[in-house]
């Protein structure tokens, strides 16, 4: 039999507003602990939520970026739980009548695109930040004293809730970069892991390919990065398939992931179902956004990532396409002139690695360049690369330094290289081909990367088939 | 020599702006008058040395946060706590120039119908001093009453400004929900706790109401007031349609002497000039409690949670992790009421048993507020008794919760929708004041106050009490 697997995924993302959900503390995640904090945020007696509208305001923004329906209505509830990073004992959020529902993203693949269903995004607050000193794993049983940070007490989050439309890992990553883009270009949020200003969960189960049921499912928890948590549910949806295979039942579970630890195997927990006795809040009114403002919205989104990726597919290839758009180097690769797919793939490798602001780098002279990368010197394209957003930036300096291209002059030199490694001429001669770029570095070393690369090849290649 | 007993807040007013007293002497005179008579009633638990305004001094019901000054809630869990904020209607009282005298004495976390739930001990009736003043607000009531106050703010949830105003004698008004910020209240529950004012009579209640009423930004569930508040000069009921609902007035338990004081009232009323007529609220009597009892507990099981021992008030000692100081802080620190609460609130709330209590209780909220919508289609004003009883003796309903929460049988349905109502004195009952309840529409409280001015006048009752001419 074969098995398909079912993921669904519920993201977290901060709104960078300039001040707290409820109230108007500035946000600034990383000042010292403690000093942005106010009646409201620290809950004190009487203290209460005023709604934060940019806030309302960015969350309908990216309600129509997912395709959501903007309800007339949505009601903040309070979720109750103790614990101490949650000051009022009761967080508020979105419950059953959330501010978006029911939307959709394509998602681009090579072989056609997929379609995820949104279930909803809805805004809610943060907690505080807890560390635990004393107790095992720094967990809070045990712990001799638990700390608190109450900056991030209040900040305002949206939660996104796919549906489980979602049917490979490759997929739950694009389907994260596209979001992550999407929220990076509305300037609603950093949406930077790292910071903890985008995080996810995945909720994995399978079942036999083609059938409609959904199966007993386990939730990954912590994981750090896309790729990592592409892995994570490869691994997750073969060890379910393995239970079943062996008529096994699996069980609800949650993976807790250690993101300081990406081999670590994940701690599993059976999780009893906790009872957060929502109700709705009684402190806030119920709210009903202006249709007006929902338009104005609407009519702000910006072409979505998706529609980018499939226009830019046509010019350089879908790899190069997702690539570009994901990581929002696209905009600076349609300013470089010259042919799509070599300006795409420096955009995407060389000047990846610069990290220079796109904004700054001169796409006319770079073009020039790029044009003629294989006539000059490659150290004296990666000055020009390195070069590109500095200000005065000029492409004709570079492209004077021609390279070594007379054969007489490069012939010594590969000849003396090929004579120094025997041993890998060999291996070469012996199929190893790889070993080709090998002699390329050796004699860009020796003529101190003034040779014209294309001219090098072509003579290796021949020496080399002897 | 000022006599605090009779002096009203207005009158008191016209005093200091004639000169003829300093805010600052009044100030004293009535911190004189609380050394000497508090000490045996208890309705305040703080005074304040230092007037910290010109005009006339007010006392504040000890949920109110006061900046630097101990607000407890009369909760152990919160001894010791001095918020760093004022209250909206704190700051509007001191924008007003009316220094705070003290924050008095109530119920727990304003559960109660009786000020005997203080984690401070009991505030005794002014009339009659083996009887509870009622509550929660029976600090308030019984300093105003006793003469420890010109005026006063309490708050009400279920009846706890209407039902301790009726029992001490004096004029209480629970204003409509969202006119009065709630910013700064220890909340009990959200969706009806409103402050209001507490006097000695209907204008000094309506001046005190035109102070703190009105919206807050701070509030997200306040509005504009659609007309400012007027004080009363009526002197009759011309062209007032009163409504005597049925089931407020025949309800079991309301003691004759309690009826015939309204009843008298009611006629006196129509030979003012109302027209009087009969009218039902059938399934807001019936129900009205026990929804009561779904809905506040609910709420309260969420607003108490904040009180850990982490960021303020009690913390208990002792060893281990956080959530074993959680629990500790929280047995030591809420009495025996505030845990009842927090026990029926969650229960109501929790998965399985939301749809059948909290959530059906919210639907029959509904039913409530139709059902008076109704009957002010036919009637400006409705009327019954605040309390059924007269103040009962301490001790009398403390071992019974039922027979307490009973106590605000008739005021809860109009709290449930959301409606003013104004408690005054209209007579006594074996020497203990009689309230007499007065309900009007959404943001009438101008009627309110010109019915209770003109019925004031008429009734022309003595609110000193007896045992402190």
């Amino acid at each position: 039999m074969s098995w398909e697997p079912v993921i669904g995924l519920e993201i977290h993302v901060h709104l960078k507003t300039r001040t707290k959900m409820f109230c108007r503390c500035e946000v600034a995640y990383f000042d010292p602990p403690n000093t942005h904090t106010c009646p409201v945020c620290l809950a004190y007696p009487g203290a209460l939520p005023v709604p934060n509208r940019q806030a309302i305001e960015w969350t309908i923004l990216l309600g129509h970026a997912l395709g959501c329906s903007i309800r007339e209505r949505a009601i903040f509830h309070r979720k109750n739980y103790f614990y101490p990073d949650n000051p009022k004992g009761y967080q508020i959020s979105q419950y059953d009548e959330p501010l978006c529902v029911e939307g959709a993203v394509t998602v681009p693949r090579p072989d056609g695109d997929t379609v995820v269903g949104i279930e909803r995004a809805h805004l809610e607050e943060d907690a505080a930040k807890t560390i635990h000193v004393g107790g095992a794993e720094g967990r809070i049983h045990g712990a001799d004293r638990s700390l608190v940070d109450f900056n991030r007490a209040g900040t305002p989050l949206v939660e996104i809730v796919t549906k489980p439309d979602i049917r490979s890992p490759e997929d739950a990553k694009r389907f994260l970069q596209l979001l992550r883009q999407t929220v990076v270009e509305l300037g609603i949020s950093d949406a930077e892991m790292e910071k903890g200003s985008l995080r996810f969960d995945v909720n994995v189960s399978v079942r036999p390919a083609g059938s409609d049921e959904l199966r007993t499912r386990s939730e990954l928890k912590n994981m750090n990065s896309f790729n990592f948590a592409a892995k994570g549910i490869e691994r997750e949806v073969r060890r379910q398939v393995e239970i079943w295979e062996s008529s096994g039942e699996v069980v609800q579970e949650t993976l807790h992931f250690d993101p300081g630890n990406e081999s670590a195997p994940p701690l599993r927990t059976k999780e009893e179902a906790q009872d957060y006795r929502y109700f709705p809040e009684p402190d806030l009114v119920p709210l009903e956004p202006e249709r007006e403002v929902v338009e104005r919205l609407r009519g702000e989104l910006p072409e979505s990532p998706a529609a980018r990726i499939r226009r830019l597919e046509a010019e350089v290839g879908f790899s190069l396409a997702e690539g570009l758009v994901t990581s929002g180097r696209d905009e600076l690769s349609s300013r470089i002139p010259g042919e799509r797919a070599a300006v795409a793939n420096v955009v995407m490798n060389e000047l990846a690695a610069l990290a220079l602001d796109p904004q700054a780098v001169n796409a006319d002279e770079l073009g020039k360049v790029i044009e003629r990368r294989g006539e000059i010197p490659r150290a004296a394209f990666d000055e020009a690369l390195a070069a590109s957003a500095s200000p005065g930036f000029s492409a004709e300096r570079y492209l004077a330094e021609a390279a070594i291209a007379d054969v007489d002059e490069l012939d010594p030199v590969i000849d003396r290289i090929l004579g120094a490694n025997e041993q890998q001429v060999a291996d070469y001669r012996g199929g190893k081909e790889g070993l080709l770029g090998f002699f390329v570095g050796q004699v860009m070393k020796d003529t101190g990367g003034k040779a014209n690369p294309k001219v090098v090849n072509d003579r290796l290649r021949e020496k080399l088939r002897g | 020599m000022i006599d605090t007993l009779r002096l009203t807040a207005e009158e008191a007013a016209g005093l200091v702006s004639r000169g003829e007293v300093t805010g600052a002497e009044l100030h004293r005179a009535y911190l004189d008058v609380i050394a000497e008579r508090d000490p045996e009633l208890h309705a305040y638990l703080c005074t304040v040395d230092e007037p910290d305004g010109e005009g006339v001094p007010i006392a504040l019901k000890d949920v109110i946060s006061t900046r630097g000054v101990e607000t407890t809630a009369a909760s152990k869990i919160l001894s010791g706590y001095r918020p760093v904020f004022d209250a909206t209607v704190a700051a509007r009282c001191k924008d007003a120039g009316l220094p705070l005298l003290g924050k008095t004495n109530l119920d727990e976390f304003a559960m109660g119908s009786s000020t005997e739930n203080s984690a401070y001990g009991p505030t005794l009736n002014p009339w009659d001093p083996t009887r509870v003043p009622g509550g929660s607000s029976g600090g308030s009531t019984a300093a105003v009453a006793a003469g420890l106050a010109p005026w006063a703010l309490g708050s009400d949830t279920g009846g706890s400004i209407k039902q301790p105003a009726a029992l001490c004698g004096v004029v209480g008004l629970r204003p409509t929900y969202g006119t009065v910020s709630r910013y700064g209240i220890v909340a009990f529950a959200s969706s009806l706790d409103q402050v209001g004012p507490i006097a000695k009579n209907v204008r000094d209640c309506a001046l005190l109401h035109r102070i703190i009423a009105g919206r807050d930004p701070r509030d997200s569930t306040t509005v504009e007031l659609p007309e400012p508040i007027e004080l009363p000069e009526a002197e009759d009921l011309k062209g007032l349609r009163i409504g005597v609902p049925k089931e407020l007035n025949e309800a079991e338990g309301i003691e004759p002497g309690v009826s015939d004081a309204v009843n008298r009232t009611i006629e006196l009323a129509r030979a003012l000039g109302a027209d009087v007529g009969e009218c039902r609220l059938p399934r807001s009597v019936e129900f009205g409690l026990p929804c009561y009892y779904l809905i506040a507990p609910s709420e309260a099981s969420s607003n108490l949670a904040r009180y850990d021992g982490v960021r303020f008030g009690h913390r208990a000692g002792g060893d281990g992790d956080v959530r074993l100081m959680y629990d500790r802080t929280r047995r030591e620190g809420f009495g025996d009421e505030p845990k009842r609460r927090i026990m029926l609130g969650s229960y109501a709330l929790s998965a399985g048993y939301y749809e059948a209590y909290y959530g059906q209780a919210q639907k029959v909220r509904t039913v409530i507020r139709e059902e008076h919508d109704a009957a002010f289609e036919q009637f400006d004003v409705l009327v019954s008794p605040t309390s059924p009883t007269v103040a009962f003796e301490l001790g009398a309903r403390t071992a019974n919760p039922l027979a307490m929460y009973a106590a605000d049988l008739l005021t809860i349905p109009s709290n449930m929708a959301g409606l003013p109502g104004l408690s005054m004195p209209c007579g006594l009952s074996d020497g203990l004041p009689v309230g007499f309840q007065l309900i009007g529409r959404q943001f009438s409280e101008n009627v309110l106050f010109r019915a209770g001015n003109a019925l004031e006048r008429a009734l022309a009752f003595d609110y000193v009490p007896e045992r402190l001419k």
